[in-house]
């Protein structure tokens, strides 16, 4: 038999229409569901019932938009770095920049300003890296990050050095909500942003695009095979990633008013994929739960006893490996599963 | 500004002594990486517990700094052998990842029990007189312990080297290394001979710890500080590669004093742009294999 | 007249009730107390509670109630959380600690804006008491032993020409600017300047130093962060033989921590530094201060210039509450108090300059010596009285605003 008679010959106008159905499908498959109403509704209910913790509030929810950009690369494209902490100090000294050199203070466009660079870099330097993998890829990546931090330690008469860019005054948000002491206006705008976010991410994550980055995850031999253009895929992936991660960033430099050089730090790469694998990769929401369980128990236990924290938070990963690989969320699907399965025997 | 040649000496010498130390410590973990394929971040863990009992052994028994470097070593290797056959093997199957994540959570515990029982207050050691002056050659002195660790990584080249390439373990280990289920195939116990090169492995990481500890001086957050370092040697010289590691210390050590020397401005910025020239043209490292 | 005297006994009555009424003054302490520089830390914390321990009866019958939280690492944002979280949770009246400058710059806004004062034990940033009008620091500015030290330097060591060496960061560069501004005026010539790697990591300080000794300088002035540095610095120095090479140490007390300088030997012999604290300082509150903190810490824990200026820092506060009978609600009352303070303590005569709200202190060039019982101490070779901050007293650079 020969093979032309069993392909199907596709006109342009009829692949156009096949990924829209494609797309529609997918997206069906994934309309809102209640349970993803709980963390906006945990996340509103925190700042009436610790109306004096937004502050902190506010450093968790920034971490959580670290994480989820964390998990585009990382959860559904299957690419490890150790450099991540690049595209937040981007983004948070593009933001520190404009205000202490140019005078630029309004937030919201100084948080696009962040996205574009963080994400031009974002693309530069994933076109060439990600042609790497494995212990490679890692070293390349953090020594980027690392680079970046000693370029500005050079140039340390504009990036202010390890002392930074002290007294950053942001203008009001949409020119009315001041920024105070309690840090309540700066929660709701973080938590505003988020939603924004992770709106989009859902969007590409439930799309062909997003389907393609699982199968390169998950076999990329094969999605040469088939003629997928991997490595384009995982640039555009990564500059998204690093456009997310340079708001963050600038989120960041938002809510400190301050901004060093320690945001290139080797341990900001680390804590927040270990934040992210906690709480479980490729899930959307691991980035939520594993950011909250680890910026609350830090709080907890570093008051305790900071040895004690470090001691914690050690064996919580060594368990979580040997025992709870897909992080938390993995957990709760496990017992699902289990819970439903006794359903059935019963 | 001296002559030319005296500056050449010197950048050699003391990147030279830095080598050593960077040799011995990371060759350990780019053999165990090379023959298991895991990824051992605990490493500089072991390193610095090594450090912690030389600190121990001189300062509160007593005993001599060489004999405390032998007893660190053996006994951090002996240890070794607990971690590798009651956690370590489970994981030989997992991800990369989980690896990373397994061994960065024990350099934490690691950490905050050094820190426990030693402070976080760095400590130093007391050297024997013989170590502690300078050798006089007319045109130039040098620092006798800086001598000292030329030597001993000398030695150590030459009995690893003679082990790897010269002995019947050896030439197991290389043929593991190269082909794992052809080496089980064909009889070698794979699973002894990883326990026995992560415990040698892990030994020599000690005897670095102990060594570092004139050079840096040894605090908790050893562990993770050099980590970096150790992971850029293995990762520029090559998985499994003796050869490579040792060329891998060579170079950064050399570049990383020259900078030094001559454009302290650019301070460490050297070791990271070698590291990315070296990766983008050779992504295995100088004597990895694709 | 019955009335009178009755209504003037009642309202002498209402004025010492009011007194003996006992306030709890709330104290936030942010200090690191892990990672890398938690060291540091305690250092400066078991000054704060030594101090509170024995003089808890001065500021009778009130109180105070420290509450601790750790600093992070010097990036300032967890500093800057967990002070605003003292501020609006726990409702402090004072704050105090901060060991790192980006902790004391992240939080001059929230002072400010909370009008609460942040009484510094340790940052050493020149231009932080600029930021906000709530600052008052008793520890240092980098200033403060540096430019009197370039002075030193060229007139009574000898020093013609100097080489500079700073770990490179923001302290570095000021300590080595000062001097060089002091040294310079005097007539001396800076050779070269050298930046010695990121202060997270000792580095191996062997080819920086070779550098400086092919060079040939009379003295090198060297600045790192107290601790690991320092032991590393001076066994570079001995190894490299650079004593006899020609080329004296010199720099501020952070070359020689006291709670380091029984290890670093006989290389340490001849360093001489500028410092407004030893453990040798020769006056009542120093032996005071050194034997109730090795009664309470054991013989072989030493304070150090952190920790005096700890203990000045706390006896400060303590002065300032007794001056507002525990009324210290009110943050720019306590500011006005702190202004002119001026007692003696282990680091001699202090006093804080009502101008800037920075410290002026005695500052004494020191000689590492061996002394008779066989340890090693330092020698007080002069004193300078009441040094001021240059930087802000000329209006250098960021000092100037």
């Amino acid at each position: 038999m020969a093979a032309s008679e069993t392909t199907s010959v596709t006109t342009s106008a009829e692949r156009a229409q096949a990924r829209e159905r494609a797309a529609e499908y997918l997206l069906s498959r994934h309309r809102f569901r209640w349970p993803e109403a709980l963390p906006w509704l945990l996340a509103i209910a925190a700042y009436f019932l610790f109306p004096d913790r937004m502050t902190f509030g506010g450093q968790v929810l920034i971490m959580v938009l670290f994480a989820l950009s964390l998990d585009l690369i990382l959860g559904y494209a299957g690419i490890v770095t150790l450099g991540h902490a690049a595209f937040f100090g981007i983004g948070a000294y593009t933001v520190g920049l404009l205000i202490a050199r140019l005078g630029w203070s309004e937030p919201l466009s100084s948080l696009v300003a962040a996205a574009l660079v963080s994400a031009l870099i974002g693309m530069i330097s994933g076109w060439f890296l990600l042609r790497y993998r494995g212990l490679t890829l890692l070293m390349l990546t953090l020594a980027t990050a690392i680079m970046l931090q000693e370029t500005g330690n050079l140039r340390s008469d504009l990036s202010g050095g390890y002392d930074g860019l002290p007294g950053l005054v942001i203008s009001p948000l949409f020119g009315v909500f001041d920024y105070d002491l309690y840090g309540h206006t700066n929660y709701l705008y973080v938590l505003g942003v988020l939603a924004a976010v992770l709106f989009f991410v859902r969007r590409i994550v439930y799309s062909p695009f997003g389907q393609a980055l699982t199968g390169i995850r998950e076999n990329v031999r094969r999605m040469h095979a088939i003629g997928s253009p991997v490595h384009r895929r995982l640039v555009t992936v990564y500059t998204i990633s690093a456009a997310i991660a340079g708001i963050a960033g600038g989120l960041f430099t938002q809510t400190n008013a301050y901004v060093t050089l320690t945001v290139f730090d080797f341990d900001v790469s680390a804590k927040v994929m270990v934040m992210l694998i906690l709480g479980g990769t490729g899930r959307l929401y691991g980035a939520f739960v594993g950011a909250v369980v680890y910026m609350v128990l830090e709080d907890h236990l570093s008051k305790m006893s900071p040895t004690f924290w470090q001691f914690g938070i050690g064996l919580l990963l060594v368990l979580a490996v040997l025992f709870a690989r897909r992080g938390v969320l993995g957990l709760f699907e496990d017992a699902g599963q289990y819970f439903s399965r006794k359903r059935k025997q019963l | 500004m001296p002559h030319f040649a005296i500056i050449a000496v010197s950048i050699l010498f003391d990147g030279l002594a830095y080598a050593m130390f960077l040799f011995i410590t990371s060759v350990g973990l780019s053999v165990t990486m090379g023959l298991m394929g895991f990824v051992n971040l605990a490493h500089g863990a072991f390193a610095m517990a090594g450090g912690y009992i030389v600190v121990s052994l001189t300062r509160t028994l007593g005993i001599g700094f060489i004999p405390s470097l032998l007893i660190a070593a053996v006994t951090v290797g002996a240890v070794s052998v607990v971690f590798e056959r009651g956690l370590y093997r489970r994981l030989y199957k997992a991800t990369d990842l989980e690896q990373v994540l397994l061994t960065i959570g024990l350099a934490f515990m690691a950490i905050a029990t050094a820190t426990y029982f030693y402070g976080p207050i760095p400590k130093s050691v007391p050297l024997p007189l013989w170590l502690q002056g300078d050798i006089d050659l007319g045109f130039r002195t040098f620092p006798s312990y800086r001598a000292f660790l030329i030597v001993l990584g000398l030695f150590l080249i030459c009995v690893l080297w003679y082990g790897f390439e010269r002995t019947n373990i050896g030439a197991k280990i290389r043929a593991a290394v190269d082909n794992r289920r052809m080496a089980e195939s064909v009889g070698i116990n794979v699973d002894l001979l990883f326990t026995l090169t992560f415990a040698v492995g892990s030994g020599l990481a000690a005897l670095g710890g102990g060594l570092a500890i004139q050079l840096f001086g040894l605090s908790p957050s050893f562990a993770v500080l050099y980590l970096v370092l150790f992971l850029i040697v293995v990762a520029v010289g090559g998985l499994g590669s003796l050869k490579g590691t040792l060329l891998a210390a060579l170079v950064l050590g050399v570049f990383d004093t020259a900078g030094k020397y001559l454009l302290a401005d650019a301070g460490g910025f050297f070791v990271f742009a070698i590291t990315v020239l070296v990766l983008l043209v050779k992504p295995a490292g100088f004597y990895g294999r694709e | 007249m019955n009335i009178a005297k009755w209504l003037g006994l009642t309202a002498l009555a209402l004025t010492v009730g009011g007194t003996a009424h006992a306030e709890t003054v709330k104290i936030g302490v942010v200090l690191p107390f892990s990672g890398a520089n938690a060291d540091l830390g305690y250092q400066i914390d078991k000054a704060f509670d030594l101090y509170v321990k024995l003089h808890a009866k001065d500021i009778a019958p009130h109180k105070v109630e420290i509450i601790k939280r750790d600093e992070g690492p010097p990036t300032g944002a967890q500093a800057k959380t967990v002070a605003t979280e003292l501020v609006t949770n726990d409702k402090v009246q004072i704050l105090t600690g901060f060991a790192f400058s980006p902790s004391a710059i992240a939080l001059a806004p929230v002072a400010t804006q909370a009008k609460v004062p942040m009484v510094i034990a340790n940052a050493g940033t020149a231009w932080i008491t600029n930021l906000s009008p709530y600052i008052a620091r008793l520890s240092h500015s980098m200033w403060h032993p540096a430019y009197p030290m370039g002075a030193y330097a060229f007139d009574k060591i000898g020093c013609k020409t100097a080489a500079l060496a700073y770990t490179d960061f923001p302290p570095g560069k000021d300590s080595t600017d000062a001097f060089k501004a002091g040294f310079e005026k005097a007539g001396g010539k800076v050779t070269e300047s050298i930046p010695l790697g990121s202060p997270v990591q000792v580095p191996d300080f062997t080819p920086f130093f070779q550098r400086i000794k092919d060079a040939k300088p009379d003295c090198m002035y060297v600045f790192i962060p107290s601790g690991a540095h320092a032991t590393g610095v001076m066994k570079a120095y001995g190894e490299l033989g650079l004593r006899k090479a020609g080329v004296k140490l010199i720099g501020p007390f952070d070359l020689i921590p006291d709670n380091k300088l029984q290890d670093m030997g006989d290389a340490a012999i001849g360093t001489i530094v500028m410092s407004q604290y030893s453990v040798n300082l020769d006056n009542a509150d120093n032996k005071t201060f050194t034997a109730a903190w090795h009664k309470e810490y054991g013989p072989d824990s030493y304070p150090d210039f952190m920790s005096a200026a700890g203990w000045d820092t706390m006896h400060a506060i303590f002065d300032t509450i007794k001056k507002l009978n525990g009324k210290v609600d009110d943050g720019a009352k306590v500011i006005e108090a702190m202004k002119g303070w001026t007692a003696n303590g282990p680091r001699g005569h202090v006093m804080i300059d009502a101008a800037t709200r920075d410290i002026v202190m005695d500052e004494h060039a020191m000689e590492v010596i061996r002394r008779p019982d066989g340890k090693l101490g330092v020698n007080i070779l002069s004193t300078t009285k009441a040094v001021k901050d240059e930087c802000k007293v000329q209006k250098i650079g960021r000092c100037g605003s």
